[in-house]
């Protein structure tokens, strides 16, 4: 087993493990660092696939580099989403809202 | 070539326990605190994956900004919240 | 039930993703893209293979990235919270934390300028900079300084939009001289990416501060009454 194979192994579990805690969890906080898991399990995949050798290949890790920003600005937006909602129902689930 | 291996397979056992301690921990800040943890594997991995800027990247965001930012919101919640954390529904 | 159904969806895209990503793997790859970068690397500007690809071959996809993280900080400011900014929560006492801020501050704008500069010939660049120099608004927020321009007004504005109007105007620029869209012009290609990286930097930088200040601090009782019973 290589380096890269064992990587790419980890992705794919992140990915798994990521998906079950962004569904089972209700916790707001908990979905959202759930999500964040099975994107960094899709980045793996993304730059592990792209070089079996380990050799480094830009393109992809150029991708994976906006990927990650993109993915920090929606964190801090779904954040200050989160926040608000707090604020109006004084809830950190979805269940139910204020009108209910 | 067998310690390297060794080092790598130590890693991904890691960063794999460490996601699930951060879907599973009781306590909030825990949980972010495991998560912060998850981050700055994820770019020692990045290094191990030959992606030192990815890495770079990743240990300032990843690991840095997404803590401040999640443990902020922990403060935030648990004012007048505390042990509401439990996150798991059947 | 939920969780039943919930684990084996989990477990069948694990597995599924699994024996797709052995089987990519397992596979030559068709085009190497790695050779092509190569080949290209003396027309880039840079001498880093990922900073040409950000900001040259690929950098319609850097444009459009910048254009997301604009349009996530104008969100986050439509929400913006009623409290001031210098909420007095906001405000720290705390010695020590005070201390290290004169310390670390100019330390991390140094890092970040290093950053942005190495960007052209080795790791390092626009993004990992922007990352710096936002953690380090964030840490002077933390530590109560007052940040005068994460104000709505001119300057919040204009900080926002300076990454993506400057890489547009490049790219626009381009097409009006005859080129494609977003093609640099050779002798210029080097400059202009560092201009469009400084640029880069600060909005990157500014949205993530900007996100961070906008969250709703502290609620108080009064802002649901009609919570009891809820949890």
């Amino acid at each position: 087993m290589t380096p890269v194979q064992l990587y790419v192994l980890a992705g794919v579990l992140l990915c798994g493990l990521g998906f079950a805690g962004f569904l089972l969890t209700s916790h707001l906080l908990r979905k959202l660092m759930a999500f964040n898991i099975m994107g960094s399990g899709t980045f793996l995949l993304l730059v592990g696939l792209a070089q079996p050798n380990n050799t480094p290949d830009p393109v992809p890790q150029a991708l994976v580099l906006t990927g990650i920003v993109v993915a920090l600005a929606a964190t801090a937006l779904a954040l200050v989403l989160m926040r608000r909602w707090y604020h109006l129902s004084g809830r950190t689930d979805l269940q139910g809202g204020p009108g209910d | 070539m067998m310690t390297e291996l060794l080092l790598d397979l130590l890693l991904v056992v890691s960063l794999l326990l460490t996601a699930l301690c951060a879907l599973l921990a009781q306590d909030l800040f825990r949980a972010v605190v495991m998560f912060m943890a998850f981050g700055l594997l994820m770019a020692l991995a990045w290094v191990r994956l030959q992606a030192p800027d990815i890495a770079l990247a990743e240990a300032a965001l990843g690991a840095g900004l997404t803590g401040v930012l999640l443990l902020d919101a922990v403060s935030h919640f648990r004012q007048s919240d505390s042990g509401a954390g439990s996150g798991e529904s059947s | 039930m939920k969780l039943l159904l919930v684990l084996i969806a989990a477990v069948v895209l694990t597995v599924v993703l699994g024996q797709t990503a052995w089987q990519i793997l397992a596979q030559p790859t068709p085009v190497d893209l790695r050779e092509l970068v190569a080949e290209a690397m003396p027309d880039s500007g840079v001498a880093h293979p990922i900073t040409a690809v950000l900001l040259n071959f690929r950098s319609y996809d850097t444009l459009l990235e910048i254009g997301v993280l604009v349009v996530a900080g104008m969100a986050g400011l439509s929400m913006r919270a009623v409290a001031p900014l210098e909420a007095p929560a906001m405000r720290t006492s705390d010695t020590l934390l005070q201390a290290l801020l004169r310390w670390f501050v100019p330390f991390l704008l140094v890092l970040s300028a290093y950053l942005l500069w190495a960007g052209s010939d080795r790791s390092g660049g626009a993004f990992q900079a922007g990352a710096v120099l936002g953690a380090t608004g964030v840490l002077l927020r933390l530590g109560g300084v007052p940040l005068d321009f994460l104000r709505p007004g001119l300057m919040l504005r204009l900080g926002l939009v300076l990454g993506f109007a400057v890489f547009l105007l490049v790219a626009v620029m381009g097409a009006i001289r005859g080129d494609m869209f977003l093609a640099y012009p050779q002798e210029w290609a080097g400059l202009l990416i560092v201009v469009i990286e400084a640029a880069l930097t600060l909005s990157i930088a500014m949205v993530l501060v900007g996100l961070f200040a906008v969250a709703p601090a502290q609620a108080t009782e009064r802002d649901w009454p009609s919570r009891e019973g809820k949890r």
